[in-house]
């Protein structure tokens, strides 16, 4: 079955390594809480919009409950208790904290009993919209039908959601699959979701709830007129990680980039906050049917794509134990990595098809998110297109499931409107034209290709073990990870950590996975 | 030999395959319904840019009624290769390996560099472009530099917090960027950065550097900054001027 020869051993070495990895990293998360995932908390319980100066109403709340010492037991205990002693509804009491009449730490407590089947009962109407979007989803992927993988994903990056919503369905009428919306600049760095559809960006959109709505609504005219359903997908990621996904959730997108460690590595937010606000953003996002996108390709733009090779692979295991303890199912795991070796290197073709190639065998049921070229290129947009076309090769060779389309024009600026066409019509003729050549061809035995595989595999093993004996946070230290060394109490948001209280209960989780934390 | 014409320096203009053939290749977008009528527009156009004769050899539907072209044409401008004068860059830029190998034999100890988005400014794409480890359009960032500490304070630092940092950290150098310029508020910021290090007594012992969209050197220089770059610039054009500077300054 495999084409590589890979020892199956070592892949189960490296899996069990994995596993004791995410365990260990999961005691940690098990016994903390952050204010990002408490005001998904709150979000999910209803609570919206913004107060007089814009503050939205889920960092009202939940700073409420911060400055008077109670985030320890959680949104859920505040609110369920504000709801139980004055009869208001969650938003009603985040509004009258808004105007300063309420302290929600400051009034009377009633039973944890009581408090938590109100708040259940509030909860499993959240549970029960999403289950419905999921099912909105599956119905319209079974009448319309969707793209073949890999599916073509683009990006739209204008700054303005109207103007996005134009530049998507273009896409999509050219043939996309997946749109992804970048976000703005810097967006991963604020303690807050803004709120509102948004006009002005830089280097992308604002991630708001509403601009989720209307770019959700395009796609689905679209998509209609198309005859696919065409994917959306956002950034699960930085200091709002649950917050993005609760409201992703809410709002029927289906795919997002969600990985801490990219948080850590390249935007510098504290591990601790980050991996906390990941357990929680991957509950919603594997009970949403939400296909998560992790960020492995991003080692290979600061670190050497041949010599870093292992630390994608290890990675991926890392992030495949970390989903699954969130309950997200392989299917809805897209494994992350990148066509990034220097184009001058000899072979080079071979060792991407080797490890495109592994990462399929080793994870036959993931839809793998394969990344562009994006550090060899130089601006001469000829060659990168050749490049792209190479990329394209290697995905259909190897069954890529979501391909982020390469641009020719990377480098240079974000995608022009007939960027994102002839990125699509590359992929499409060779997607196309060579649609089965990857099940006619083995490789040979001993050979380049199956070496090269095996040596990263056998690396991956090595430190997958190193790491498991040391423990994340310190390899994150060592600068194991793109070359990037982060400390356990440096960058943004550790000041959003918590340990739970006694008292603390998050009903999402309960209600999304059924486990008992 | 003889029969290829030669080229006159004073009245260049493109090759295709022939001299003074003027051949030039562009594509475009119009925001027009594809047909004929589209392709009559784009060689409309084209004649407009100084395009002679100009061919639309290939057109398509973008889908939402906007038409892409390639076409092909004579320029019919000339310009005078023998006039033309670039103002020179005072340093030769080193690349990342040669930045770290200078600091290993000129200045014997790692270069401590500070870096931030400051006043109200939210936009970390320049810092980050110029700091993060990742970098930018494939040029590695002053983090990953052997030899350089490279400490990003991100976004909306206070002047006051980034001068404090810079002394609890003994940096040889800062870097400011300014990405938002609206209502020309970098100036006034940039402007009491500057007066705070006088106020500390540290502004000779310490390399002053700004960068963003609209920074030039000559508006660096006349804020009293030592440097200043603009649109384009990598890691290593700001690390080759710190690493020059502190040696230069004897700041080793």
């Amino acid at each position: 079955m495999s084409k590589l020869n890979l020892d199956p051993i070592r892949i189960d070495n490296s899996r069990n390594a994995a596993k004791q990895i995410a365990e260990d990293v999961q005691e940690f998360i098990d016994k903390h809480t952050t204010t990002s995932t408490e005001r998904a908390v709150a979000r999910l319980l209803g609570i919206d919009g913004v107060d007089e100066i814009s503050k939205p109403l889920p960092n009202v709340l939940i700073d409420n409950i911060k400055d008077g010492g109670g985030l320890e037991q959680g949104a859920a205990y505040w609110i369920g208790n504000g709801v139980v002693q004055r009869g208001d509804t969650p938003q009603e009491i985040a509004e009258k904290i808004s105007r300063g009449e309420l302290d929600i730490t400051r009034i009377s407590t009633g039973s944890e009993e009581k408090i938590q089947d109100t708040i259940y009962e509030l909860a499993q109407e959240t549970v029960d919209k999403i289950k419905q979007n999921r099912d909105k989803r599956e119905e319209l992927i079974q009448t319309l039908g969707e793209g073949k993988k890999p599916y073509i994903y683009v990006i739209v990056a204008t700054g303005n959601i109207y103007e996005d919503m134009v530049q998507a369905q273009a896409a999509a009428r050219q043939g996309a699959d997946v749109i992804a919306v970048i976000r703005t600049t810097g967006q991963s760095l604020l303690d807050y979701v803004p709120y509102g559809p948004t006009t002005e960006g830089f280097g992308g959109t604002y991630a708001t709830q509403e601009n989720f709505k209307l770019m959700r609504r395009a796609l689905d005219e679209v998509g209609e007129e198309v005859g696919r359903y065409i994917r959306l997908c956002n950034y699960c990621s930085g200091l709002c990680m649950p917050e993005i996904a609760a409201m992703g959730a809410l709002e029927r997108l289906d795919m997002m980039l969600n990985d801490a460690l990219y948080g850590i590595l390249f935007r510098d937010i504290n591990m601790q906050r980050t991996l906390i606000d990941q357990y929680f953003s991957r509950v919603i996002n594997g009970y949403a049917g939400i296909i998560i996108n992790t960020g492995e390709d991003n080692y290979l733009t600061t670190d050497d794509a041949v010599e870093a090779a292992h630390t994608v692979l290890a990675s991926q295991f890392i992030n495949e134990q970390f989903a699954l303890k969130a309950g997200i199912p392989e299917e809805q795991m897209g494994l992350g990595h990148a066509f990034e070796m220097d184009p001058s290197l000899e072979n080079g073709f071979l060792y991407e098809l080797a490890q495109a190639q592994m990462a399929r065998e080793i994870f036959p049921n993931a839809p793998l998110k394969y990344m562009p070229p994006t550090k060899y290129m130089t601006g001469n947009i000829f060659m990168g297109h050749i490049q792209d076309a190479l990329f394209n090769m290697v995905a259909i060779m190897t069954g890529q499931g979501i391909q982020l389309l390469g641009m020719l024009t990377e480098a240079i600026h974000t995608p022009h409107l007939h960027d994102r066409y002839l990125a699509i019509e590359n992929a499409q003729y060779i997607f196309n034209n060579a649609r089965n050549l990857g099940d006619e061809i083995s490789f040979k035995e001993d050979g380049i290709i199956q070496n090269r595989a095996q040596e990263v595999l056998e690396k991956a093993e090595e430190l997958l073990k190193e790491i498991a004996n040391i423990g994340l946070f310190q390899t994150i230290e060592q600068g194991k990870f793109g070359g990037v060394k982060r400390s356990r109490t440096g960058g943004k948001g550790l000041e959003g950590v918590a340990k739970k209280g006694s008292a603390y209960f998050n009903p999402f989780i309960q209600l999304m996975v059924g486990g008992d934390r | 030999m003889s029969q290829v014409a030669k080229v006159d320096l004073t009245r260049v203009k493109p090759y295709g395959d022939t001299l003074n053939d003027g051949m030039v290749q562009t594509s475009f977008t119009l925001p027009i319904p594809y047909g004929d009528a589209a392709k009559e527009a784009a060689r409309l156009l084209a004649k407009k840019m100084g395009l002679e004769e100009p061919s639309v050899v290939y057109s398509k539907d973008l889908g939402i009624d906007y038409t892409y072209f390639i076409v092909y044409g004579k320029c019919i401008h000339t310009v005078d290769y023998t006039k033309i004068e670039v103002p020179k860059v005072d340093i030769e830029i080193m690349s990342k390996e040669e930045v770290e190998q200078y600091i290993k034999d000129n200045i014997k100890r790692n270069v401590v560099i500070v870096g931030a988005c400051t006043g109200t400014d939210a936009h970390t794409v320049g810092i980050d472009a110029i700091m993060n480890m990742k970098g930018y359009a494939g040029h590695f960032g002053l983090e990953r530099y052997e030899g350089i500490d490279a400490y990003n304070l991100g976004s909306q630092v206070p002047n006051e917090e980034l001068v404090a940092k810079a002394i609890e950290l003994e940096a040889d150098a800062i870097l400011v960027s300014q990405v938002v310029t609206q209502k020309d508020v970098h100036i006034p910021n940039l402007t009491e950065l500057v007066e705070l290090l006088e106020a500390e007594g540290i502004r000779d012992d310490i390399i002053l550097v700004c960068g963003g969209p609209r920074i030039s050197h000559e508006l660096a220089k006349e804020l009293g900054y030592d440097a200043g770059f603009g649109p384009g610039t990598f890691a290593e054009d700001v690390a080759t001027f710190i690493v020059i500077e502190i040696v230069k300054r004897r700041l080793v």
